[in-house]
C-alpha cells in the first residue's frame, strides 16, 4: 500500500505545475487490431490480389491483369444484376423512409401502450431473416397463400408475387419494407426527441396548422436524421441477400438476381474465384460511390438552405 | 381530460394499432401455420385458428436428433464469436474513445458497408487450405466479422459518455492504465456492454450467408438447417413454420425483454451485421 500512497502525496504537491501524462492506450486496441487485420483487412487485400488472376478452384492460377474487370464490363448478366440492384435499392430506401417517418411521428406522440407497441413494431427487423423469408414464401403462394386470399377480400385479382418476373422485385421489396421500416422509425424517433419545444410553442401562438408545423418545423429539423436513415437503408438494401436468396434464389430465371446473388453464384456455384473477386471489388466500389453521392447530396442541400436564407 | 382529448387519444391508439398490425398479423399467421395439420394449411378460405392443433409439428422438429445438434452448433458459434468479440472489442472501444482516435473507426465503417460475401471468398480458401472445413471454427472466426465491429462501435460510443474524473483520480493515485480500465471504467460500462452483447448475439444468431457456404452436414447452424428443410419437404408447411418459429423465438423473446437496450444500441450505432 505504501508504494501506491507515496506517489499520491508527491503528485498533490506538484499537480498544479505538472500536466498529468496520459497513459498509453495502444495496448487496449492491439488485440482488436490483430483480429480486424486478420478477418477484415487481409481478406480484402487477398480479394484484390485474386481479382487480378484467372483462378478456378482446383486448377492452377495465372496472372491476367485487369482481364476480369474487362470481362465484367461486357457481361450482360452483370449489367442486368446491377439494374435489378438499383431498382430494388431505390424502392427499399424510399418506402421504408416514408413509412418509417410516419411511424416515428406516431410513436413520438403520447399514445397508450407506446412501449409495448414500439416493442412489437421493431420485431420484424430483429427476427431471423431466413425464418421470416420462409413464412413469406408460404404467404406468396399463388393458390394457398394468405396474400391472394386477402386480395380477394377487397376484390383485387390474384397475383403471382415472387413467381412472376414482373412482380418478383416489388414483392421482395414488400418483405424488405416490412422488415426494415422499424430501423428508419427508430432513427427518426431519435431525431424527433432531439427537437426542442420552443419552435412548436411559437408556431401554436402564430396559429400554424398541423401540416405547416410538419413542413416548416419538423421536417427541416429531422432532415439530418432522414439522411442517416437513407444512408443506412441504402447500404443494407444494396447488399441484401438472406431474404432474396431464401425466397427466390434470384429467380424466376434471373429476374430477381442482384449483384450480391450473382456474386454468390459465380463464387460458390461456378467456383470462378478470380472473376468473383473482381465482382466483389466493383460491388464494394459501387456501394462506396452510392454512399458518397448521398453525402454529396446532403452537403449541397445544406448549401442551398444557407443560400436560401441569405 | 375533455372528450376531445379522449377522442384524440383513442384515435392515436388506433393509429398505433394499425401501424403495428403488419408485424402482429405476420407473427400470428406464422404461429397459426405452425400449429395446423397439412389439410388445414391447404384449406380455402384459410383458417386462422384450427379445430385441432398439430402440436406434433413441434415435437417432430424437436425430436429429430439433428435439430439438437444444429441448436448446439448455433449456440456454440454465437456464444464463442460474441465472447471473443467482447474480449477484444471492449478494451478496443475504451482505447479508441480515450485516444479520441476517430479515424480508426473508418475500419469499422468499412466492415459495416462490405457485403458479407466478400469476406467469404478469401476466408473460404484460407479455411480450406488450413483444413478447418468440417469443424465449427471457420464459422466462429467469420462471425467475428459481424460481432467485433458491433462491439467496438457501441463501446466507443459508450466510453465517450462515461465520466473521466474518476479515471483521472485513479491515475493520480498511481494506478496503471490497466488497473483504471479494470476497476474504474469497466464496472461503469456494464450497461453498454449489455447492449453490445445483446446486439452481437442477435446478429450472429440470425446470420445465414456464412453458414450456407461454410457449414457441412454436421456443422449447420439453425438458420441454415431451416433453409435446408425447404428443399426436402416442399409442401409440409406446418413443420417448416414450426421450425422457423423455434429458430427465431430466442431472438423475439430477447427483443421483448431487452427492448430498451436494443433500441439504445440500434439508434446509437445503427448497426447490422453481414
Amino acid at each position: 500500500m505504501s508504494t501506491i500512497a507515496q506517489p499520491a502525496v508527491i503528485s498533490t504537491d506538484v499537480a498544479p505545475h505538472r500536466q498529468l501524462r496520459p497513459p498509453s492506450y495502444w495496448p487496449f486496441v492491439i488485440p482488436a487490431l490483430i483480429v480486424v487485420l486478420a478477418v477484415i483487412i487481409l481478406p480484402w487485400l487477398f480479394t484484390i490480389w485474386m481479382s487480378l488472376r484467372e483462378w478456378k478452384v482446383g486448377s492452377p492460377t495465372t496472372f491476367v491483369g485487369l482481364a476480369n474487370y474487362l470481362r465484367l464490363a461486357s457481361d450482360p448478366r452483370f449489367g442486368e444484376a446491377a439494374f435489378h440492384t438499383l431498382v430494388y435499392t431505390a424502392l427499399s430506401v424510399l418506402l421504408p423512409l416514408l413509412l418509417g417517418t410516419l411511424a416515428a411521428i406516431l410513436f413520438h406522440a403520447r399514445m397508450p401502450w407506446r412501449g409495448l407497441l414500439r416493442g412489437i413494431f421493431i420485431l420484424p427487423m430483429l427476427a431471423t431473416p431466413v425464418a421470416i423469408a420462409l413464412v413469406w414464401t408460404m404467404m406468396f403462394h399463388p393458390q394457398l397463400g394468405i396474400l391472394n386470399y386477402l386480395l380477394s377480400l377487397v376484390g383485387l385479382p390474384a397475383q403471382l408475387w415472387v413467381f412472376h418476373p414482373a412482380t418478383v422485385i416489388p414483392s421482395l421489396v414488400l418483405v424488405e419494407t416490412w422488415q426494415w421500416t422499424p430501423l428508419v422509425m427508430l432513427i427518426v424517433l431519435g431525431g424527433l426527441a432531439s427537437i426542442p419545444a420552443e419552435p412548436y410553442e411559437s408556431a401554436e401562438l402564430d396559429g400554424a396548422n398541423a401540416w405547416q408545423v410538419f413542413r416548416y418545423i419538423t421536417l427541416p429539423l429531422i432532415t439530418p436524421f432522414l439522411f442517416i436513415a437513407a444512408m443506412i437503408r441504402m447500404i443494407d438494401a444494396v447488399k441484401s441477400f438472406d431474404v432474396i436468396f431464401a425466397i427466390t434464389q434470384g429467380g424466376p430465371g434471373t429476374a430477381s438476381e442482384t449483384i450480391n446473388l450473382y456474386l454468390y453464384s459465380v463464387a460458390f456455384s461456378y467456383y470462378d474465384i478470380g472473376y468473383a473477386s473482381a465482382i466483389a471489388v466493383v460491388f464494394f466500389a459501387l456501394i462506396v460511390a452510392l454512399a458518397a453521392a448521398l453525402l454529396h447530396l446532403r452537403q449541397r442541400l445544406q448549401w442551398n438552405e444557407i443560400g436560401g436564407a441569405a | 381530460m375533455s372528450p376531445r382529448q379522449w377522442l384524440g387519444r383513442i384515435g392515436l391508439g388506433f393509429a398505433g394499432l394499425v401501424m403495428v398490425s403488419p408485424a402482429i398479423l405476420f407473427f400470428l399467421w406464422m404461429a397459426s401455420l405452425s400449429i395446423k395439420f397439412e389439410i388445414d394449411n391447404a384449406a380455402y378460405p384459410p383458417i386462422l385458428i384450427p379445430d385441432r392443433f398439430a402440436w406434433k409439428n413441434y415435437s417432430d422438429v424437436l425430436a429429430s436428433n439433428h435439430f439438437l445438434r444444429f441448436f448446439l452448433n448455433s449456440l456454440w458459434v454465437t456464444g464463442t464469436a460474441t465472447g471473443l468479440a467482447l474480449l477484444v472489442g471492449v478494451p478496443a472501444g475504451y482505447g479508441i474513445a480515450r485516444m479520441a482516435a476517430h479515424r480508426s473507426a473508418i475500419v469499422i465503417l468499412i466492415a459495416r458497408i462490405t457485403p458479407g460475401l466478400s469476406y467469404l471468398i478469401p476466408l473460404f480458401l484460407l479455411f480450406q487450405w488450413l483444413g478447418l472445413l468440417g469443424t465449427l471454427w471457420p464459422q466462429i472466426i467469420i462471425h467475428l466479422v459481424v460481432t467485433v465491429p458491433i462491439v467496438i462501435w457501441i463501446m466507443i460510443g459508450y466510453f465517450e459518455t462515461t465520466p473521466l474524473e474518476l479515471e483521472q483520480a485513479a491515475l493520480i493515485d498511481g494506478a496503471t492504465s490497466w488497473q483504471v480500465f479494470r476497476h474504474v471504467a469497466l464496472p461503469i460500462a456494464r450497461p453498454g456492454i449489455a447492449v453490445a452483447f445483446i446486439l452481437a448475439v442477435i446478429f450472429s444468431w440470425n446470420n445465414f450467408v456464412f453458414g450456407i457456404v461454410l457449414a457441412g452436414r454436421e456443422t449447420r447452424t439453425l438458420p441454415v438447417a431451416v433453409y435446408n428443410m425447404i428443399s426436402y419437404d416442399q409442401l409440409s408447411w406446418g413443420p417448416l413454420a414450426a421450425a422457423a418459429l423455434i429458430v427465431t423465438l430466442p431472438v423475439l423473446l430477447l427483443t421483448v425483454f431487452a427492448q430498451r437496450q436494443i433500441v439504445a444500441g440500434l439508434t446509437a450505432g445503427a448497426v447490422k451485421g453481414g
